[in-house]
């Protein structure tokens, strides 16, 4: 059986032990809280992040174009993008999925065929983490550009219509009511 | 591979975990993205407030006043003798953890200091040790600890990320509301001048020219007089909105926000067709007041003598201009400061008249004593009476969903009213899920002051999850438009779906009664109040 194939088999508990490494990055009372409630609405962040693994390993597997893995990472990443996270914190759980698989198929691993497949297996870990860290910086950019847009979309849109004031340029001097 | 790294060593290295050390031991963090600037100095002198100065959150020194424990210790004290209910939630509680996971911040964020139960626990522990024998002896053992300066910097910024919705105290047992113990844990930070800019600036300049965002009545009336051009321009009637008029039967009061900021600009339309129609066919008589220009209170989010303060002109307006009652906009505390406060805070208003809608002589008794009916009852009640000529079909490019802001919801029980309004105007209406609706509504995440940009995390985390219930039935049903009657959430939404949900828009009630509504002698309508075109409509020259 190729390695792949046995990583595969044991899919269900690799994203288990997955999703609980993810969850210990928060304080435990959540930990335990993010891991216990299944309503999705009632925990958006459990169930989202639970998932979204669910979803990258399945693409991980299946060797799926860089698209599908986004799709796949963007919810759980997006969530971690706002909170109290710095840019690695919030990606590395990507890479955690490494020597998750090395224990999980320990005694699997013999023989170079073996270790030629976990290599490959984990550079597309590796791409997988980029792949992540783009998502975290377009999540930060729209957080940013929310940050800017706030006054000037709404309420000095509203106001310049009606020509009460006039946005002197898109950077713009602050509008002064007439 | 005895040389490869195990998870668990690999998580320790590179993994973050927070401290998990005893609530009390885990150090406050100021994180940038969390905390709302600090108050403008010029604006609490302007409402005489104590201790005005320039102050940082994130600097060590917060420029306290020397006796800053006494003050708060004596403010406390006063408090709890002046307000039963604070006293008996800061005994009752037993700390069975019901409402630990209720709240959108504790949920959105993570932090365990943002469950209602800690969040309260942060003043009852100096509560304990200040005003109970058993704390007193017990100290630590017994949930006691004095107040330092670490411990009020955790009061300012967890107070800060509470939006006083109330959705915690629907799962207490004991009606233990936490709203409650922000609102008094805000008032004694007040007492040492820290509150944040967002609230206290609004406050101020509603205090000096009648709306939060200071706008002078001429600005206020032309505003509104363009929204007369624009209406023009998409059903070709002109309205003729009335102001300050005495001898009105009405008075209509609705959030500044409705008037000055995008989306709730196209509510604010609504809000003019609807009395234009309602004048043209039934001599409906309403006038706007260019004084009393403001439905919110943010005085709410800072002391129940600010809100007192601010609350006032709404019935000094309604006695000087001689109106038989007042019908208020689409907004969200305002509703809670009028229907719990405003009739024994600044009533009784015994010069106005109960309230009795003079086109279907239905009798408001929700608003008997505060003289005050909301303007989605009003509407509900029009057309249960047929008093509307509508035309849902307008409202076919929208695919709708209902978010029930926190006040009107929790705290005065609409529920039926807006659905049944929205029913009737749109042909795609679709709920959310059951536990994130109605009384269990989720918070937009930016109420009670929040709504900044300096905190864009917290407000972001705070949303999540009414914004992944909006995701689904996004995903389910291809819901493309958010509903809501809160001027604070036709604010917040926007930022909030474009981070979780971009492909879908937000607005108010009364946009989509307009749309809908069928004015005497308009134009074939081929646009919304937005200037969108209508399915089917463009260009359609057929009568
Ligand atoms: S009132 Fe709302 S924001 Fe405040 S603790 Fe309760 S659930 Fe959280
Ligand atoms: S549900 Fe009520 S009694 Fe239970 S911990 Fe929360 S506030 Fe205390």
């Amino acid at each position: 059986m190729k390695l792949i194939e046995r990583v595969a088999a044991q899919q269900s508990a690799i994203v288990k032990k997955w999703f609980e490494l993810v969850a210990a990055t928060y304080p435990e009372d959540t930990a335990r809280f993010l891991k216990s409630q299944k309503d999705p609405f009632a925990n958006p962040v459990g169930q989202t992040t639970f998932s979204g693994l669910k979803a990258a390993f399945t693409a991980l597997l299946e060797g799926a174009d860089a698209q599908t893995q986004a799709e796949a990472l963007d919810p759980i990443i997006r969530i971690r993008a706002v909170q109290a996270f710095s840019p690695g914190q919030a990606t590395v759980f990507i890479l955690a999925l490494k020597p998750i698989i090395r224990e999980t198929l320990k005694k699997e691993l013999t023989g170079d065929s073996a270790y030629a497949d976990l290599l490959d297996l984990e550079s597309r870990i590796d791409e997988m983490l980029l792949i992540g860290f783009d998502i975290y910086l377009k999540c930060r950019e729209t957080l940013f550009q929310l940050k800017v847009d706030l006054e000037k979309n709404r309420i000095y849109h509203a106001f310049e219509r009606a020509g009460i004031v006039t946005l002197e340029s898109e950077e713009g001097a602050t509008p002064e009511p007439q | 591979m005895k040389d490869l790294p195990k998870p668990k060593d690999f998580y320790s290295r590179l993994m973050h975990r927070p401290g998990s050390t005893d609530w009390m031991d885990t150090p406050v963090d100021i994180r940038k993205g969390m905390y709302c600037y600090a108050a403008n100095p010029k604006s609490l002198n302007i409402l005489s407030a104590p201790f005005a100065r320039d102050w940082n959150p994130v600097e060590e020194d917060w420029k306290l006043p020397e006796n800053w424990q006494q003050i708060l210790h004596e403010g406390f004290k006063e408090r709890l003798e002046r307000f039963r209910s604070f006293k008996v939630f800061m005994d009752i509680c037993v700390r069975c953890g019901a409402c630990a996971d209720k709240c959108h911040f504790f949920i959105g964020t993570g932090d365990p200091k943002n469950m209602p139960v800690l969040r309260a626990e942060l003043l009852r522990s100096v509560y304990r040790n200040d005003f109970t024998t058993f704390g007193k002896i017990l100290g630590r053992v017994g949930g006691a600890r004095p107040m330092t300066l670490n411990v009020l910097k955790e009061w300012w910024y967890y107070m800060f990320q509470c939006s006083e919705c109330r959705r915690c105290s629907v799962f207490c047992p004991y009606g233990i509301d936490t709203a409650e113990i922000t609102i008094m844990g805000r008032e004694l930070l007040n007492l040492l001048g820290l509150n944040i800019d967002w609230i206290a600036t609004p406050v101020s300049n509603c205090y000096m020219t009648g709306n939060h965002l200071g706008i002078q009545p001429h600005a206020y009336k032309d505003m509104l007089d363009f929204f007369v051009d624009d209406i023009e321009e998409v059903t070709g009637v002109r309205v003729e909105p009335s102001f300050n008029r005495k001898g009105a039967d009405i008075l209509f009061i609705t959030p500044s926000g409705d008037v000055f900021a995008d989306p709730g600009t196209y509510t604010c339309m609504g809000y003019m067709m609807l009395f234009h129609y309602l004048r043209e066919k039934y001599g409906f008589d309403i006038t706007w007041s260019t004084y009393a220009s403001e439905g919110g209170n943010f005085g709410f989010f800072t002391s129940h003598e600010t809100m007192k303060r601010l609350n006032a002109k709404m019935y000094a307006e309604a006695k000087r201009l001689g109106v038989k009652w007042i019908l208020g906009g689409e907004c969200g505390h305002m509703w809670r400061v009028i229907n719990q406060y405003m009739d024994t805070m600044n009533g009784p208003a015994d010069f106005l008249e109960e309230p009795v809608s003079p086109i279907t002589g239905t009798k408001f008794e929700n608003a008997k004593s505060t003289k005050m009916v909301h303007i989605a009852e009003f509407t509900a009640d029009l057309i249960r009476h047929g008093k509307l000529e509508l035309d849902k079909s307008r409202n076919n490019h929208l695919k709708v969903t209902y978010h029930d802001s926190c006040n009107p919801a929790r705290g005065m029980g609409l529920l039926e009213e807006p659905r049944y309004v929205i029913r009737n105007v749109c042909n795609h209406f679709y709920e959310m899920p059951e536990n994130t609706i109605r009384e269990q509504t989720f918070c937009c995440g930016s109420g009670a002051g929040l709504n900044a940009g300096e905190n864009m995390e917290l407000r972001m985390a705070g949303g999540l999850p009414r914004a992944n219930a909006v995701k689904h039935v996004h995903e389910q049903h291809g819901v493309n438009m958010l509903a809501c009657i809160c001027a604070i959430d036709r604010a917040v939404f926007p930022p909030l779906m474009e981070y979780w949900v971009p492909e879908v828009g937000v607005t108010g009630l009364h946009e989509m009664v307009a749309n809908a509504l069928v004015m005497p002698g308009e134009n074939k309508r081929e646009t919304d109040l937005r200037g969108e075109p209508l399915e089917g409509m463009e260009g359609d020259t057929d009568e």
